[in-house]
């Protein structure tokens, strides 16, 4: 197991961490982002694209009534927001599908039962802003 | 000329016959309860599979309401963007069938500019005019010039307007709609009781942000904790902010852009503050403001049978292969 943690400041600093998370990734990860509402579960994802080349990336906006975002960039970054799915129906969402070429990050993955592979992102809210990010990799 | 509407980006499945790009002749919307009827009452949450259970009950629906029989219609008008695209694909393969089936033109709308163009239902509006789509998946200021010809100047870069309503109702655990209960709660509260933030008010563009005054209201409550008796206040005021980053900055894009008239559509349009903000600022501004009536704020076929008939009468028409898009590009 392999843990990194990091303390961001504010939303900028967010997007940093995640763009140094983005700038690791592979294609086929899948990433489950756990944090309370308003943590930055968002911001973080937007770093992530940032770090993967999505050219727009200052436009990754929440998915929570999308459901779903893609954006492609060195490789594809599908954005799932569980926060109005129930556990039943992600199987419809087929992500999958979205591993062969690129990575899948879902927000409030607990309300997965995804089975393979997850890299754990936990976002802590330490402070108004300040924020700590842990990456758990199994 | 008989139009046929569908619409399946997000939550609801919705189809209208229009005669035309104003004679309504039937509009249904899923989450109306004549349909949670005609299911038995259950009506499968979200995700594409509702869209698939429904949509032929209410395409059957929507003809026997209008009048018409398959035969009648001349034209086949869906969103295939921007929405989830699992939900998408029903509505655009059913009517990627139907216009097989029928032999008869279709043409994929742009969910965003259907709400922007969904006021030519009621009534005419001259051309140029800024069109501000607020909604729960949505929140974009646009330039439309003419028909078929829009730009869009701004959008949010994070929440849009209607999910920091739903998001912090759903933290005070107050009930849904979001904006409904919110607007209601805080028509007994002092809109000044609060100073939140105005996001990105003064920022030289056109976009939004809304998680930050998400987290305020969020860190407010960690601060001093809510009381029970303050909700209507920290309401009131947290609308107050939305609506006036809303209203200020599409007011900043007509002045700029030397443009006289604005139209808001989408499901936030129906909130009372923000009309009645943007009626007075916009008067003071000498803007002339216009808003749908509320069954054109929400999702719904109309709009996208009106927008469609535009483009068909500019000569446009989609080809059958037309795929769904999840979202808009603003660069490169």
């Amino acid at each position: 197991m392999e843990k990194r943690e990091f303390i961001s400041k504010g939303p900028s600093e967010t997007w940093e961490i995640g763009e140094l998370i983005g700038k690791k990734a592979k294609p086929g990860e899948m990433y489950g982002l756990y944090g309370e509402l308003g943590s930055g579960k968002t911001q973080l994802v937007k770093g992530m694209a940032k770090g993967i080349g999505v050219k727009d990336w200052f436009y990754v906006t929440s998915p929570t009534f999308a459901i779903m975002n893609v954006y492609e960039g060195k490789m594809g970054l599908c954005h799932v927001d569980l926060y109005r799915v129930q556990s039943q129906e992600v199987e419809d969402l087929d992500l999958e599908a979205f591993l062969k070429d690129g990575i899948v990050v879902i927000e409030w993955a607990e309300r997965t039962d995804w089975e393979g592979d997850m890299i754990r992102v936990d976002i802590e809210v330490t402070g108004e802003e300040e924020r700590k990010i842990t990456v758990t990799r199994l | 000329m008989i139009i046929l509407g569908i619409d399946t980006s997000c939550d609801d499945t919705s189809i209208a016959v229009l005669d035309g790009y104003n004679r309504v002749l039937s509009d249904i919307v899923s989450s109306q309860v004549e349909v949670h009827a005609l299911f038995g009452g259950v009506v499968p949450e979200i995700a594409s599979r509702k869209h698939l259970e429904l949509i032929g009950g209410i395409y059957r629906e929507a003809l026997q309401k209008a009048g018409v029989s398959d035969r009648d219609i001349d034209l086949i008008t869906v969103t295939n963007g921007p929405g989830l695209i699992g939900s998408l694909l029903i509505g655009l393969s059913f009517a990627k069938g139907l216009a097989l089936s029928l032999s008869k033109p279709i043409i994929g709308v742009n969910h965003i500019e259907a709400h922007a163009m969904s006021i030519f239902a009621e009534r005419y509006v001259d051309f140029p005019y800024i069109a501000l789509v607020v909604s729960g998946g949505h929140t974009v200021i646009m330039v439309m010039e003419d028909f078929c010809r829009s730009t869009i100047l701004g959008t949010t870069r994070d929440d849009a307007a209607g999910e920091a309503f739903d998001k912090i109702s759903k933290y005070l655990n107050i009930g849904y709609p979001g904006g409904k209960v919110i607007e209601d709660m805080a028509k007994k509260g002092k809109r000044d009781a609060i100073a939140f933030p105005r996001p990105m008010i003064t920022e030289d563009n056109y976009d939004f942000s809304f998680s930050g005054l998400k987290t305020s209201f969020l860190n407010y409550d960690r601060r001093y904790g809510v009381k029970e008796e303050e909700i209507p206040d920290l309401l009131a005021s947290f609308q107050e902010s939305i609506c006036d980053v809303l209203v200020s900055k599409t007011i900043k894009a007509a002045k700029r852009s030397n443009i006289k008239r604005i139209v808001v559509g989408g499901g936030v349009a129906a909130n009372g503050r923000l009309r009645e903000m943007f009626f007075e600022k916009g008067g003071e501004n000498g803007l002339e403001v216009i808003f749908p009536s509320h069954r054109l704020c929400g999702d719904n076929g109309i709009m996208v049978a009106v927008t469609g008939y535009f483009y068909f009468q500019k000569g446009f028409v989609s080809p059958i292969d037309m795929k769904a898009y999840s979202r808009i590009t603003l660069t490169g």
